[in-house]
């Protein structure tokens, strides 16, 4: 009888990990991806110099199955730590970008956060995972569709999407705890900035669609004054110590 | 019968094959980006190298069918012109992507050999009949000169009329022209069949180029934005200058107003996207008659003058599509003077989008000359209350480092004292650029305001400045004259109204830097402060890009790389350094040992290929040979590039100014290859060559001693007045110029004729690493510094002129 119980046991176990296996046979290499990430902001990150990532960061790039977000011929590419081409001349970022992105939105479990540009809506998946509820906006008709079915065949049920102008934000969703702005414009949308609650931060990457030159951190404070903060993604100073 | 040298042919496939590699510039600046372009075409013109490799190893088998394979190879030329690019351009090269993807170099690979194989036929056909008439080398080299520069003057007149991809097909169709001429000097048998196949294929060609279209990079802005529904473009003008394409935007309105303040509420009216090579967005705005809705102007840092002063005469260089016309209309300034370079956009805002513009141009107050912006300032009689130097050029071309290879004599130390010097007495010169992060381009320009102030005496330079910021464009502010009390209480108004940072003016405390958009670190105060003071070379030193300011002799103001730096910015390319390079100059290095390394290989293969009795008799020593003509290729482009460089500041159009001084040099020097023909019939060789090279060194030295004043003499002269001079100044250079190589190769053809091919391949090598070469040194140490270098190289050249070995010694 032992014996029964022991093979009965055996017999779930193997097919338990067999079966999130099959499900998942990226999951190695996400968890790879996490770790590369951590090492890379150990070093000190832009001009936070912050070493870490918060935990629940972490935890989401570790679920976001990023394998799902880039076109087949690519996928093992997928967790490599660089942006990889997702057709219609857009990008998704490198991961450690999205990683940093994410952690200097500071958003809590019951934070409603907008996104301009979803892409291939990998990055509002990784925000999706840590708010109470994403919204994003794509302005490419098929890049939009694409994403939405995307995200609704992972189950996604806290995202909702719309195709159309950025510009003005989501005014009848508005206001919210954080916006990310990943879409090119020549300047920062006023609109966006007043769909920004007090104590509220908006994230900018500056650069071209392959490489983030600059992270613009918008914030609003409790009193409604702006400030933006200019970062750096990478620790670098521009000046070497004095001899 | 015996053959005579197909001339005209050999010059008309000159003048296509240079009006190709022009034209392919224009191209893949349009599909690439202008930098990639120069790669890929520095290294295509490999195939002159490779042609001297090809024709020596096949010296037998070609001479025995000369006129078949001269023929063939012509024609080929023509096919693979067209046939070539179509299929460049249909590689998916990213450069972004070539760090970490490995099928881009890969891709880059095949560009190069595909584009290789025109300039390959080309040069083939050039050296097997250098090879074949080595009795008449000098005229036949003096056909491929002035074809050349009949070349380069008809591309810049067919660029004109011409979209790109039609150029294409008529230099194609050229070449094939070549062919049938080829095969009428040549006499070959059955031409007339020869001639009906090159008209089927001229018409195949003509077909297969119109149904062509280009295939612009899915990532350069004007792809991105035709993705956007609603969007098209309207309208698509070609000029040497660039391809405009004027993008409507039907559903989603551009609204380009670059470093608008975080504060500012409302937004743009209706605007026209004008991109210049599918990149560089300027915006033609539409009237509204409604002063109001153009308030977004005040709220950038190039509005701050007019909240200091009331202008009354305002300069705008760089018009672009007119926003800063419209700022300063906006803040009722009574008349305004623009400049502009592109004739074409000055065409769209006064004719086509007339209507749209509310014809801003037709007011009476507002005048818009044609022109570069650093000539008209030294031409004009005016003196103006406010010049402005306007933001033309993109963000993203700017920020990814990508102009590092241009020259700029715009934001030189010189340019901004000609500019100070068209100014009242207290007025102000404002420039403005993007903000880089580390910043770059505003602390050089402060550093460069700080010498042109110096240079022109002013004791205390910081108390003509102010310079400020938003988080995306910085403003510095030259007055002439000091800035008074009031003006730094308007500014510091101005700036904490629209929440910008102030950086710098006159008195300022530590306290009052980075509030609104902060950095780790006040930078730019920082900066400004050291510039300033007594530790300015020190911090020169320590700053990890290059700030040192651009003068007219190393005109490089884009140029902020550094090598000591490298390393730790490759350390972080995982952790998204990568962006801090400065990729043109690293391209420009990367051209360079590329070439070096297919030169080196394409220089000793033949050698290896020869037999060992063909090594031990040969009668002339293969280290002169090779001493000498890379001597030669070398020191002929890096003076011809030297003398572009000089003479754009003297016709101050540098389409023109290359255009000509290009056509100037290969003619001249046509001239001077068939000179030193009369001198080879008599045998004078060695007196030949210490004439000429005594000739290029002295008028050298003489010109760089002398040819500053002479263009300060003659500045003011009208263009029309500037051309013959420019003509008289480089026709002797260059006439002694063209004698070397054909001198030496004509001695080859007399003592081993086997070695011309090699010998030309060998210059075809040197060319390709001279252009890049030359670039990589007037960054360096300047433009004098290239010349003089050339002088040299021509003593090494007289030095190991081929001469016959004498039996016995080795």
């Amino acid at each position: 009888m032992n014996y029964l119980k022991f093979s009965l046991f055996f017999f779930f176990v193997f097919f338990s990990t067999t079966s999130i296996a099959a499900d998942d046979p990226y999951a190695e290499e996400r968890a790879a991806m996490v770790k590369v990430i951590e090492r890379d902001v150990r070093a000190g990150y832009g001009s936070l110099e912050k070493d870490a990532l918060d935990e629940k960061v972490n935890d989401a790039l570790g679920r976001v199955p990023r394998h799902e977000f880039v076109p087949r011929n690519i996928r093992n590419s997928a967790y490599e730590n660089r942006p990889l081409p997702i057709g219609h001349g857009q990008t998704i970022s490198q991961p450690y970008i999205v990683a940093i992105m994410t952690n200097l939105l500071q958003v809590g479990k019951d934070d409603r956060v907008l996104e301009i540009g979803t892409g291939s809506g990998y990055q509002i998946a990784v925000l999706a995972e840590l708010v109470k509820k994403a919204y994003s906006i794509e302005i490419i008709e098929p890049l939009a569709k694409q994403a939405k079915d995307r995200l609704q065949r992972l189950g996604y049920e806290n995202i909702e999407l719309k195709i159309g102008d950025g510009y003005y934000g989501w005014e009848d969703e508005a206001p919210f705890d954080a916006i990310m702005v990943t879409a090119a414009a020549s300047h920062i949308p006023p609109p966006l900035i007043k769909q920004l609650k007090p104590g509220g931060r908006m994230l900018i990457p500056v650069g071209s669609r392959f490489m983030v030159q600059e992270l613009l951190l918008v914030q609003k404070s409790e009193s409604g004054e702006v400030s933006t903060r200019q970062l750096l993604p990478v620790a670098f100073v521009p000046l070497t110590g004095k001899r | 019968m015996k053959l005579r040298p197909p001339f005209f042919s050999i010059a008309l496939l000159s003048a296509a094959m240079l009006a190709y590699e022009i034209l392919l510039m224009r191209l893949f600046s349009i599909i690439q980006w202008h930098h990639f372009a120069y790669m890929i075409i520095s290294l295509a013109l490999l195939g002159f190298g490779a042609s001297g490799t090809f024709v020596s190893i096949l010296q037998k088998p070609l001479f025995k069918h000369f006129s078949v394979a001269f023929l063939i190879n012509v024609g080929l030329f023509a096919v693979s012109s067209v046939g070539c690019f179509l299929l460049a351009q249909s590689i998916p090269f990213n450069p972004d992507e070539i760090l970490w993807d490995s099928q881009q170099p890969m891709r880059l690979l095949g560009i190069y050999l595909l584009l290789a194989l025109p300039f390959f036929f080309a040069a083939n056909a050039i050296a097997m009949a250098l090879t074949y008439f080595h009795d008449r080398v000098a005229r036949i080299y003096a056909s491929d000169l002035f074809g050349a520069g009949l070349g380069s003057l008809s591309v810049v007149a067919l660029l004109f009329i011409a979209m790109p991809l039609q150029a294409l097909a008529v230099i194609g169709c050229i070449g094939l022209l070549a062919t049938a001429v080829a095969a009428w000097e040549l006499n070959v048998t059955g031409r007339n069949w020869v001639f009906v196949a090159l008209a089927v294929i001229s018409a195949g060609l003509i077909m297969l180029d119109a149904r062509s279209e280009l295939q612009m990079s899915p990532y350069k802005e004007l792809s991105q934005m035709l993705r956007i529904s609603g969007t098209e473009i309207a309208s698509e003008h070609s000029s040497p200058l660039g391809l405009l394409s004027v993008l409507h935007s039907h559903t989603i309105p551009l609204r380009h107003a670059p470093g608008l303040s975080l504060l500012a509420s409302g937004e743009p009216p209706a605007q026209i996207g004008v991109f210049t090579d599918g990149g560089g967005m300027t915006a033609i705005t539409r009237e509204t008659g409604e002063p109001a809705d153009y308030a977004y102007l005040d709220q950038i840092t190039s509005a701050a003058p007019y909240h200091l002063f009331q202008p009354a005469h305002v300069l705008v260089l760089g018009a672009g599509g007119g926003s800063n016309i419209l700022q300063a209309r906006y803040h009722a300034v009574p008349q305004i003077d623009a400049v502009e370079l592109n004739p074409q956009l000055i065409k769209l805002l006064r004719e086509d989008y007339a209507d749209y513009t509310g014809d801003l141009l037709s007011t009476g107050n507002i005048r818009l000359h044609e022109g570069e912006a650093r000539g008209f300032v030294t031409g004009t009689n005016v003196q103006y209350d406010l010049i402005e130097v306007a933001l033309l050029d993109s963000f993203a071309a700017s920020s990814a480092g990508l102009y590092a290879l241009n020259e700029s004599y715009l934001y030189t130390v010189e340019a901004l004292q000609d500019m100070l010097k068209k100014l009242q007495p207290d007025g102000y010169l404002a420039i403005t650029r993007w903000i880089k992060l580390p910043p770059r381009d505003t602390l050089k320009l402060f550093a460069t305001a700080v010498d042109a102030l110096t240079n022109m005496g002013v004791e205390n330079p910081g108390q003509q400045l102010l310079f400020f910021r938003s988080w995306q464009t910085g403003t510095l502010l030259i007055k002439n004259g000091v800035v008074t009390e009031t003006e730094i209480a308007a500014l510091k108004k101005f700036v904490t109204d629209r929440s910008f940072d102030v950086a710098w003016y006159p008195g300022i405390q530590p306290g009052e830097v980075n509030q609104f958009n902060r950095l780790a670190e006040p930078y730019f105060f920082q900066a400004a402060a050291a510039i300033l003071g007594d530790e300015r070379a020190e911090f020169f030193e320590r700053y990890k890009f290059s700030l040192k300011p651009a003068t007219d002799d190393r005109p490089y103001f884009f140029h902020f790389f550094k090598w000591s730096v490298l390393p730790e910015i490759f350390s972080l390319r995982e952790k998204g350094g990568l962006p801090l390079l400065e990729g043109g100059y690293l391209v420009l290095v990367a051209t360079l040992v590329q070439a070096l390394v297919a030169s080196v290989i394409l220089i000793l293969l033949p050698l290896f290929f020869a037999s060992k009795e063909k090594r031990s008799s040969n009668p002339v020593s293969k280290s002169r040979v090779v001493t000498y003509f890379l001597s030669v290729g070398l020191a002929f482009l890096f003076i011809e590039i030297a003398f572009i460089q000089k003479f754009i500041l003297f016709l101050h159009h540098p389409l023109y100014a290359v255009a000509l001084v290009l056509t100037a040099f290969l003619i001249f020097a046509g001239l001077g290859s068939g000179f030193s023909w009369r001198l080879v019939k008599g045998g004078y060789y060695r007196h030949a060559i210490t004439v000429s090279v005594i000739g290029i060194v002295v008028l050298g030295f003489l010109y760089m001693l002398f040819i500053g004043s002479v263009f300060a003499q003659f500045q003011s002269l009208s263009i029309a007045a500037k051309i013959p001079l420019t003509l008289i100044m480089i026709a002797p250079l260059a006439f002694f110029m063209g004698m070397p190589f054909p001198l030496a190769l004509a001695k080859l053809g007399d003592i081993a004729p086997n070695m011309i091919p090699w010998a030309w391949g060998v210059n075809g090598c040197a060319s390709v690493v001279s252009a890049v070469l030359a670039t990589i040194l007037a960054i360096a140490i300047g433009f004098n510094a290239v010349i003089v270098l050339a002088l040299l190289l021509y003593g090494v050249a007289w030095s190991s002129f081929p001469e016959r070995r004498v039996s016995g010694i080795q």
